[in-house]
């Protein structure tokens, strides 16, 4: 990210921008510019839409025929946060949107970046491409930056079309803090696509063929969503004590040795991020004892509390992200560009 | 050296141990047009790219308009238009759209930015084109669009690398046509690099020739011709009816003549070499000795034989240095038939 920074602080972008500062466009707006109709105009984009939009409306439906009953039960303290309720509620025959986000995110991340640098390079645009007075990092930037534009306004338009759906058949007021509560859930779905983004951008700058990098970057993904989890299980069980036999605080102990092992998981940390902040009720994301939850009054908790719970696992994310895409840059800054 | 456009010293290009560029010493000048001659795999496209600041050279240094190509290579990409041998478009979008892009990318201002790019496209010959998508193009068309892309942004210099590859001889000569026209008329300083050595004849002022990662000698045609062939000044080519047997009895008697030093016979093509032109009194021997002539030739030295004659040179010299040696020795055997 902080290459951005730098490009547009670079010497010769002020210059440009001052000699002529109404008739040329900078360089690399253009090309988020062409990156950004070029996604809009491919079939990719397209299907990976109808994917998103349908499974949006499929969980919308659901959640829709049963807000009713959700909103009656009084046992759950979070029960008068309609809007959130219709983003998290289901009957069991579809997961909520939340939950099939998880596993889209992913697709759609790897959808719009597994060829982005290789198939330049393989169809002879990217050795053009640098023969014009453009920064290399500018190309992967726009990159970047155009697939990130394309999802944020998909994930908006998709949130806010369901507060007006909402508005318009339930009637109900939305509170400020569900406002910003599913602000914040779309900008952190935002930066999960952004992870897997940054990391197929990583692969296609790592290999040549497009092809290759798909596959890594969708085996990568089902090894996180499937395999993962089995497999820390299964070495957790193999070399941690029976629980029967030892004390409870070192029980918990070892408990969040495999919990924090799991959250190298990106999906991992993106579901327990965007529960706390969809559903107010939840108050940690570990395990709680039993003197810790005395006294608790059983009360959704304030927005501010359960960002505060959510920040290690966003600021995971952005990491993760910032890491892939340095890594990237460092690939391709010094690479051969002939084809 | 006068207004020197494009200067390289002792440019140096190593991928591993194999030197893909030797020691690169070249000037070109403003407004010249400089064929960068030699066989596949001689670093031609490495040295390019050097010049472009798109690789870094291992040693020397490259300057094109001023500018050090590896320390500021954007300033040198504003001034140089470069077209790469295999020369690729965004398939999905139409001519224009691929021009538009790359002439927004180079500051062309926004209001003027369509006119040129239509002007230019006319000017390539895509006027009928403009609105194809570059995916549906013939490798010609995506030539020509790639000459409008370099000269959309009104380059000092243009760079371009096999520019011939690929098009049909009618195509070849007009595109070489259309870059020589345009050189002259806007004093553009062009730099071409091909294995074709009848299409650089056709439009090159110097040409300079480059194998296994050297530049072995640079000039103009006449230059170059003069100083290689100095003791075979001129050539006559017989060719008889009937073949002559070897050794052939009349050699000595021709070698008696003046001016006539070195005689090759090859079955009824016999190949003399003189210091001066005496082809009519040659004839004139063979009418008297009773000889069918059914071809006289004077041979004149073009970029073929020079082209030749250097890469003869050169295989005494490294034999097999270079997976290059290959390729010259067929291409030699090609052109000696």
């Amino acid at each position: 990210m902080k290459s951005l920074e730098v490009s547009f602080k670079n010497p010769f972008f002020k210059k440009a921008s001052s000699s002529q500062p109404y008739t040329t466009a900078n360089p690399f707006r253009v090309m988020v510019h062409k990156e950004i109709a070029d996604n809009i105009r491919s079939w990719r984009f397209t299907v990976l839409l109808a994917l998103i939009v349908l499974t949006f409306f499929g969980s919308m439906y659901v959640s829709l025929s049963n807000i009713a009953t959700a909103v009656a039960n009084v046992k759950d303290p979070g029960h008068l946060f309609l809007y959130l309720k219709l983003l998290t509620t289901t009957d069991g025959t579809l997961p909520p949107f939340h939950v099939f986000l998880n596993f889209l995110g992913p697709l759609l991340g790897i959808g719009l970046g597994f060829d982005a640098i290789n198939s330049e390079q393989n169809s002879g645009t990217l050795i053009r491409l640098m023969a014009q007075p453009v920064y290399r990092d500018n190309l992967l930037l726009s990159k970047f930056i155009s697939a990130l534009i394309i999802v944020s306004t998909l994930f908006f338009s998709l949130v806010l079309l369901m507060i007006g759906g909402g508005l318009l058949i339930t009637g109900v007021r939305i509170d400020p803090e569900e406002i910003l509560r599913i602000f914040s859930f779309t900008a952190l779905s935002i930066a999960y696509v952004a992870f897997w983004l940054s990391l197929s951008i990583l692969l296609s700058v790592k290999f040549k063929q497009a092809a290759t990098s798909a596959l890594t970057a969708i085996g990568i993904w089902l090894f996180f969503t499937i395999f993962y989890q089995m497999i820390v299980n299964m070495i957790a069980k193999a070399l941690l004590p029976n629980p029967a036999f030892i004390s409870p605080g070192q029980t918990i102990y070892y408990n969040n040795i495999v919990l924090n092992v799991l959250r190298l998981a990106p999906g991992r940390l993106y579901t327990d991020a965007v529960t706390t902040l969809l559903m107010p009720s939840v108050r940690s994301l570990g395990p709680l004892t039993m003197e810790q939850m005395a006294g608790a009054i059983p009360s959704p908790l304030p927005f501010k509390e359960s960002l505060m719970i959510v920040w290690p696992q966003v600021s995971g994310l952005v990491a993760a992200t910032v890491v892939c895409f340095a890594w990237s840059y460092y690939l391709f800054m010094r690479r051969e560009i002939r084809n | 050296m006068e207004n020197a456009v494009i200067q390289l010293r002792g440019l140096t290009k190593c991928y591993g141990k194999l030197k893909a560029v030797d020691d690169l010493n070249l000037v070109v000048n403003k407004g010249e047009i400089f064929g960068l001659l030699g066989p596949n795999g001689a670093g031609k496209t490495t040295a390019i790219l050097m010049m472009l600041g798109l690789t870094e050279p291992t040693a020397g240094t490259a300057e094109v308009c001023g500018y050090n190509a590896t320390a500021n290579p954007i300033a040198v990409k504003r001034k140089v238009g470069y077209m790469p041998d295999s020369v690729g478009f965004y398939d999905s979008m139409t001519a224009l759209e691929n021009l538009l892009y790359i002439a927004r990318l180079n500051g062309v201002a926004e209001a003027e930015v369509k006119e040129r790019a239509h002007d230019m496209l006319k000017e390539v010959g895509l006027g009928a084109d403009i609105n194809k998508k570059t995916g549906a193009f013939s490798r010609g068309m995506k030539q020509r669009l790639g000459l409008a892309d370099v000269l959309i942004k009104q380059p000092e210099v243009i760079i371009l690398d096999e520019p011939t590859l690929g098009i049909d001889p009618s195509g070849v000569k007009e595109f070489l046509a259309l870059i020589r026209q345009l050189s002259r008329q806007q004093g553009l300083t062009v730099l071409l690099s091909s294995h074709h050595l009848h299409q650089v004849q056709q439009v090159c002022d110097r040409v300079g020739i480059f194998v296994g990662g050297k530049l072995l000698v640079e000039g103009n045609l006449d230059q170059l011709s003069r100083n290689l062939f100095a003791e075979e000044n001129y050539v006559v080519d017989i060719t008889l009816k009937e073949p002559v047997a070897t050794p052939w009895r009349l050699e000595h008697a021709l070698l008696q003549m003046e001016a006539v030093e070195k005689i090759a016979v090859n079955d009824n093509n016999i190949e003399i070499a003189c210091s001066q032109n005496v082809t009519p009194d040659i004839v004139r021997f063979f009418v008297n000795e009773n000889f069918d002539i059914t071809g006289v030739q004077q041979k004149e030295y073009g970029l073929d034989e020079i082209y030749q004659k250097y890469f003869e040179n050169n295989l005494t010299e490294n034999t097999d240095e270079k997976p290059g040696g290959f390729f010259q020795k067929s291409f030699l055997q090609k052109s000696k038939q």
